[in-house]
């Protein structure tokens, strides 16, 4: 059967598919018994599968996260939520000591499936500690896959993989995409080891490469350039660690020229590790331009709604961005 | 399966009828010689009850965008500690800091032009309600990753006994807060560095939707004092003259060398977690009738009628000063309003700091 789903109903459903199918699966985290915190994505769950399941925690992202860690190791599928990833900062040591590197530590013997899912939440005048977008950081640790799931199907069915997957899985999600709609099929379940890189709209003259709302952006940048004669493809990243390249090398094969759109920082950053792997893979003279990278301003987030509307990138920005490569 | 948590509110609360809006609804008990103070405390309540309710009203109209958390109910506590603060002192707030900022001499017009998002705000647009600044009179800093300035007044109070200063560190925080690991760290190197330092809890039952007692085994956070045997008050926070006490013989303390203190101050809030409504129907057992219960308590009628009763403040004297009152915020509005947005060209100043050494 077919329906059309939002981002955020992909992000429901999927939560009832793991809650109802796999009875050792719960989750834990702020504001999942509020109708405020995590936008409509949640909502009813703790009805629906019991508050012994759908758990709202204390103000404490490190211990839920690190319990997560530890209830993974002893045949739970623990599902933690942090409304924002600003707060998940406080949990850095159970992510990054703890579950990226337990299964390397000890040989194999022992996997921390935890799932660990953070929302992307800016705009809305929330400033500086409200509004970050740090997947790039999590990217670079091995051990830790990460998710960002762009269309609402993969909203969905790359949550499900990402709890059923055997390793510690970062699945970050966006705000800004709760609203957007796609004619999904039944649910059938993935394994996310085998997911990768999807181009989502083909074209001719320029690939663009993002993940999550960057992705939106660059489908809309596609579409308006269109009409001055510009074909873009964009290629949909889905998953950023571990990172395969090969679909974005055989795009721009065809394309020649590439841009990468981040909502994170520029320095050291999703953008920049996707342009090395491009140079550093890339034949000598294909490129007919640099790599490009388009990404926010070097600096943390405003609140006044003058500074907010220039300092998130907008179709405008990036289609005349676009232009001067050609 | 088993219950995994008390989802009922705990048959003994250690916090007794401070928890209990029918209790301390009388007037306040005031000393004579205390009357000018009281009256000063009595209209800077006043004063920050208006601005936040005007703020509240600037977000229902939708004029104010920035997520306002407010204090309207709570404000005898900043009100009673600021007291005691000079401006060589350093308090750092939270989320819910507008009460703090104006308490301790804050310019109410860089409130209203900071939540506006103006280039005149108390910090230049660039924080909103969430990040309020008045270094000049000793409010160091708000923001909103509940906790975050904890350990940031702590290292305050450090800098202030390194350097022989007498000035304290403090840190407004609520019952939330203490879920954080990073409180009982900063609680115990304050006690083992015997910092001039005082711990505020603001402890208003709530954190956003879920009452203490579904995030806590004790509704009173004082315990977190007794367990780094840490000098510790717990007050009715609806009562000036309480916290005004506490913090008196807490910050007297700090400030002679004798080491950090913490006061636990119980109060409510009477509008929701954030902006201008109150969430009475969303929050997990926060009733209507408990929200007009708690009404009753209320910090500034309590004291009204207490200085009222013996003639020391009339009832033409304070609708003078409401008058006045709102005649400041209107023309803060209109200020507010009329003033500069951010430069689009500035996006990117103070990301470092722009000084030539
Ligand atoms: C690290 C972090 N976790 C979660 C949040 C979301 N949050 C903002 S305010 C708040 C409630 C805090 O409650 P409390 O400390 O009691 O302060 P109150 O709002 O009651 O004044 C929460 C959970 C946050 N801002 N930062
Ligand atoms: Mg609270």
């Amino acid at each position: 059967m077919t329906k059309t789903i939002s981002y955020s109903q992909g992000i429901l459903e999927a939560f009832e598919y793991v809650l109802s199918h796999y009875p050792e699966s719960f989750i834990l985290g702020q504001g999942v018994w509020s109708p405020w915190y995590v936008g409509n994505s949640m909502q009813g769950l703790d009805k629906k599968f019991g508050k012994e399941r759908v758990i709202d925690s204390p103000v404490s992202e490190g211990v839920c996260t690190g319990v997560g860690v530890g209830a993974s190791l002893f045949g739970h599928k623990p599902i933690i939520v942090h409304p924002r990833m600003d707060f998940m900062i406080l949990a850095m040591d159970s992510i990054v000591n703890q579950a990226a590197k337990w299964s390397y530590m000890f040989a194999g013997q022992a996997h921390p499936c935890v799932t660990i899912r953070s929302i992307i939440n800016r705009g809305g005048e929330q400033g500086a500690q409200h509004s970050q977008a740090l997947h790039s950081w999590f990217a670079h640790i091995p051990g830790l896959r990460v998710v960002m799931p762009y269309s609402p199907k993969d909203a969905r069915d790359l949550l499900i993989a990402s709890i059923l997957c055997n390793d510690p899985v970062l699945y970050i999600d966006d705000r800004w995409l709760y609203e957007q709609e796609e004619y999904v099929e039944d649910i059938q379940e993935i394994d996310l080891s085998l997911q990768g890189p999807k181009v989502i709209r083909a074209g001719e003259d320029i690939t663009i490469v993002a993940a999550s709302y960057s992705c939106f952006l660059g489908v809309e940048v596609a579409k308006l350039l269109q009409t001055e004669g510009i074909s873009c493809e964009v290629v949909d990243l889905r998953i950023i660690n571990p990172l395969d390249i090969t679909p974005v090398l055989k795009s721009i094969r065809k394309t020649r020229k590439v841009i990468v759109l981040d909502g994170g920082w520029k320095n050291c950053g999703l953008a920049g590790e996707i342009i090395a792997s491009i140079v550093e893979n890339i034949e000598p003279g294909l490129l007919m331009s640099p790599p490009k990278r388009f990404t926010i301003s070097e600096t943390p987030a405003p609140t006044s709604i003058e500074l907010e509307k220039i300092y998130y990138p907008t179709v405008t920005d990036i289609c005349d961005f676009v232009r001067t490569m050609f | 399966m088993e219950a995994i948590r008390i989802l009922e509110k705990p048959k003994s609360k250690q916090l007794g009828d401070l928890s209990d809006p029918e209790m301390f609804r009388h007037n306040l008990s005031i000393n004579v010689q205390d009357v000018t103070k009281l009256c000063a405390q009595l209209e800077k309540m006043i004063f920050i009850r208006a601005v936040e309710e005007s703020i509240a009203e600037l977000v229902r109209d939708g004029e104010v965008k920035c997520p306002c958390h407010l204090s309207v109910g709570q404000e005898a506590i900043a009100v009673g500690i600021a007291q005691h603060l000079n401006s060589s002192d350093r308090a750092f707030g939270n989320h819910r800091s507008h009460s703090h900022f104006l308490a301790m001499g804050g310019d109410m017009e860089s409130l209203f032009a900071e939540v506006f998002g103006k280039e005149t705000g108390c910090s230049k647009g660039r924080g909103g309600s969430m990040h309020i600044y008045a270094g000049e009179v000793g409010f160091h800093g708000s923001v909103p990753i509940v906790a975050g300035t904890i350990p940031v007044a702590v290292g305050a109070a450090l800098s202030a006994k390194l350097s022989g200063s007498n000035a304290v560190g403090v840190a407004f925080f609520g019952d939330g807060a203490c879920e954080e690991g990073i409180v009982h760290e900063s609680l115990n190197f304050a006690s083992i560095m015997k910092l001039p330092m005082l711990f505020v809890v603001e402890n208003n039952l709530f954190s956003s939707h879920l009452d203490i007692c579904l995030r806590q085994p004790s509704d009173s956070t004082a315990r977190f004092a007794v367990a780094h045997e840490m000098e510790s008050r717990v007050v009715d926070g609806n009562d000036v003259v309480a916290v005004d006490k506490a913090a008196a013989e807490l910050i007297e303390r700090a400030r002679a060398g004798h080491g950090p203190g913490f006061l636990e101050a119980i109060t409510y809030r009477w509008l929701g977690h954030v902006g201008g409504n109150s969430d009475i129907d969303v929050g997990v057992r926060r009733s209507q009738s408990e929200l007009e219960s708690w009404k009753k308590r209320d910090p500034i009628s309590r004291l009204y009628r207490a200085l009222e009763e013996k003639g020391n403040y009339t009832k033409s004297k304070l609708q003078d000063f409401e008058k006045a009152t709102q005649d400041l915020i209107k023309t803060a509005i209109e200020k507010a309003r009329r003033a500069p947005w951010p430069k689009a060209d500035t996006l990117c100043e103070h990301t470092y700091d722009e000084k030539v050494i």
